[in-house]
């Protein structure tokens, strides 16, 4: 099967993004294809590496950047959500006349036509979120 | 589905939008209104659902001026240039608000919650909001 993922909640305030993460780990290491990942709404604050979470409880960014190490994910922030709630890549960063960047490795920020085409190609598109 | 999958390009799958909450308090619905507006380039089978206090997104003479929140209600009556024109109401989230079809700003063929479920079924991508 041919999936896509959505996940419309943040890290950590919201179990949408464990759920979908334990969902992709499963659906790849079952042979399933995840052909893209999107971020939505609060979702895109998966995408920051600037996130320091106890060193007792799970690291839900990384964890979604090594996901995408070991399978070749392709990780997709909102870049109309991503503006308005400050995650920044280097591009980003110089059309907008920002000081910073804190995109994580592996995340890459583009537009909705991205979720349509998910929605488009894969079998299911699977939304996290409420 | 898999199998009717054409080249890209040439697919076209019934998009159904599920409008749930209120036009303000959380963003989903402007969020939600702006994939609509991006999609509608792709030439999908594209529906729009209002339900439960997503019903209260087309609601007629929003004033956000006391919350200086964007008063975005207006993109909805655009729709129409966007050949999104199928639009639906839930019966029974409308009629549980005291709402009635003259309320809305746009036209919309009202539903009961049974018809929405069949028409759900029919869908190729439901994305909820």
């Amino acid at each position: 099967m041919k999936f896509g993922i959505q996940i419309n909640e943040g890290p950590y305030t919201h179990q949408a993004s464990d759920t979908a993460y334990q969902f992709t780990k499963a659906a790849l290491e079952n042979g399933h294809e995840v052909m893209r990942v999107f971020f939505y709404h609060d979702g895109v604050n998966n995408g920051t590496r600037l996130t320091t979470p106890p060193q007792d409880d799970r690291n839900v960014v990384n964890r979604w950047v090594d996901l995408a190490e070991k399978h070749d994910l392709d990780l997709v922030i909102c870049v109309a959500a991503a503006q308005r709630r400050g995650l920044v890549d280097e591009d980003e960063m110089k059309r907008n006349s920002k000081d910073a960047h804190n995109i994580a490795p592996r995340f890459r920020i583009s537009g909705l036509g991205q979720l349509i085409e998910a929605g488009i190609q894969c079998e299911r598109l699977v939304v996290f979120g409420d | 589905m898999a199998d009717e999958m054409m080249e890209e390009g040439g697919t076209i799958k019934k998009f159904m939008y599920l409008n749930r909450k209120a036009p303000y308090g959380t963003v989903y619905a402007l969020e939600s209104l702006e994939v609509v507006l991006i999609g509608a380039a792709f030439e999908q089978d594209v529906s729009l659902v209002f339900m439960d206090d997503g019903v209260y997104q087309i609601k007629k003479d929003q004033d956000t001026a006391g919350t200086e929140m964007k008063n975005f209600s207006k993109t909805y009556r655009a729709l129409e240039m966007y050949d999104v024109e199928k639009l639906y109401v839930e019966k029974e989230s409308m009629e549980t608000r005291g709402l009635t079809e003259e309320d809305f700003l746009v036209d919309v063929e009202v539903l009961t919650s049974e018809q929405i479920q069949d028409l759900m079924e029919d869908q190729d991508v439901l994305l909820s909001f």
